[in-house]
């Protein structure tokens, strides 16, 4: 019960970070991409089950803030987090370069993807004017960001962890 | 092991549940809006103290450090000559409009009447758009201060953008450098139409795309003023957009196309005006308007904190 409280409270923390504070650190018009950070780290650190759940939610909140088309973000995040979680005790979660390699390419699928049906098929094509403008400065903006935001990310699980009793092996 | 290859097939299951599921609100949202709309309402009636007040913050801490980079009382005082200028800048803009068409609006003054002052409401923009591929933001004002969709938004005497849907405290409003918006546009000077599309490609640049500029007297050149256009649907005439950069040809020779420079500076536009005042659009029928018979009046744009 607790975990969950916790988690909603962080996915809504993300969702308005992202949609405030983001703004004022924007680097040449790029946003880093939070949510992306939240949903793999921990699809990284809880498996396929919570990175699915987070990943549905904070898409879902985001396309119903945000967007006219609701379901767009969520069916993508809710992927990345359901892939991600593959590397679930696979690899370990104390290891920054993990998250780091997944959250970049977790990025760059997610604005390939965003491009592909928002963008190409309006008959926008020079997809590499995006890829070199939007995509990678904000993969790279988003790999800055993880550095800072997986430690705290790490030490929430971890405290979960321990609250829950159960050891880390128990999914959730 | 039998446990955890259930809870596997259980996580797929509801994997492709949870999937067919997105694809169902895409299909249903995307073809009537109106179905998640009530949900919006009561997400954002939520959601925007939140933002108010972390966007708040957010403009105290920048604010903070803006202070390591320059005196206190020197940056007040070059926002309020800032205000200042785009006070005078939107007033000259308005005389300078003015004593072009003067001529003709005297023999059209009810006309002029029906434009002269916009009533306004001042709103803050509060949250932006989570990605980077879109220019949507929020803004703290809605239906309860009498926002509706398709009102046009202005700041610092230009056009901002259009409102795309409220909520009774919050609104969304699409810039005009949106890669979405197009905004039915004329050149002042000559009245000759054209339209604005906004252009992600353009972020670096800062301009708008101009398109479709009908010209024939080749009339028009680089740094006229460009304002919305009487013909718009959405948009009231009149309202200052831009200055043409750059004009060209297009491969038909019947058109030109080119770039112009925005008057607002969106990257750090914070508060907005929101014209209380919906285009009265009569389908059909506006699309005969002869171009040399009627024409835009007096903007009336709010001249008031512009903070840039």
């Amino acid at each position: 019960m607790k975990r969950k409280i916790t988690m909603a409270a962080l996915i809504l923390l993300f969702l308005l970070l992202q949609s405030t504070l983001c703004q004022k650190i924007s680097v040449a018009s790029i946003k880093p991409n939070l949510l992306i950070i939240l949903i793999v780290s921990f699809g990284l650190m809880r498996g396929r089950k919570s990175g699915m759940m987070i990943g549905f939610f904070c898409g879902l909140l985001a396309d119903i803030f945000f967007e006219s088309i609701i379901g767009f973000n969520a069916i993508i995040y809710m992927w990345v987090g359901y892939l991600s979680g593959y590397f679930y005790r696979i690899f370990y979660d104390d290891d920054i370069k993990t998250p780091l390699f997944l959250i970049s390419v977790s990025d760059l699928a997610y604005g390939i993807i965003q491009y592909c049906f928002r963008f190409l098929l309006r008959g926008r094509i020079q997809f590499f004017r995006y890829l070199g403008r939007v995509i990678l400065p904000e993969v790279f903006y988003t790999l800055i960001v993880t550095i800072i935001c997986y430690r705290i990310l790490y030490l929430i699980n971890q405290r979960l962890n321990l609250s829950d009793n159960r050891g880390v092996d128990y999914f959730v | 092991m039998k446990k955890k290859a259930n809870e596997q097939l259980k996580n797929k299951y509801m994997l492709a549940v949870l999937s067919a599921l997105c694809v169902l609100l895409i299909v249903v949202s995307f073809l009537d809006s109106s179905v998640v709309a009530p949900v919006k309402q009561v997400s954002g009636f939520l959601i925007t103290p939140i933002q108010k007040g972390i966007n708040g913050f957010g403009s105290w801490l920048s604010g903070l450090t803006d202070n390591f980079e320059d005196a206190q009382t020197l940056r007040l005082e070059n926002e309020e000559l800032q205000a200042k200028v785009d006070s005078l800048t939107e007033e000259n803009s308005q005389l300078v409009q003015d004593r072009e068409e003067l001529r003709r609006l005297q023999t059209l003054y009810d006309l002029d009447k029906q434009y002269d002052e916009y009533e306004k409401v001042g709103a803050r923009v509060i949250a932006k758009e989570p990605g980077n591929w879109f220019q949507l933001f929020t803004i703290d004002k809605g239906s309860d201060d009498g926002i509706e969709p398709d009102m046009n938004v202005i700041s610092g005497g230009g056009l901002v953008g259009i409102v795309t849907e409220t909520g009774p405290n919050w609104s969304t409003v699409r810039a005009i450098i949106d890669d979405n918006s197009n905004v039915s546009a004329m050149v002042s000077t000559t009245s000759d139409q054209c339209i604005i599309a906004g252009d992600l490609r353009l972020i670096d640049e800062g301009s708008l795309n101009l398109i479709q500029l009908t010209d024939v007297d080749n009339k028009v050149h680089v740094g006229d003023k460009v304002v919305t256009s009487y013909i718009s649907e959405k948009f009231l005439p009149g309202i200052l957009v831009g200055y043409i950069n750059e004009l060209n040809n297009d491969a038909n020779n019947l058109t030109k196309s080119g770039y112009i420079t925005p008057v607002v500076d969106f990257r750090h536009v914070q508060e907005v005006l929101v014209i209380l005042e919906k285009k009265v659009y009569v389908p059909s029928d506006s699309k005969s308007v002869q171009p040399d018979t009627t024409d835009e009046t007096d903007s009336g744009d709010g001249t008031e904190n512009p903070a840039v």
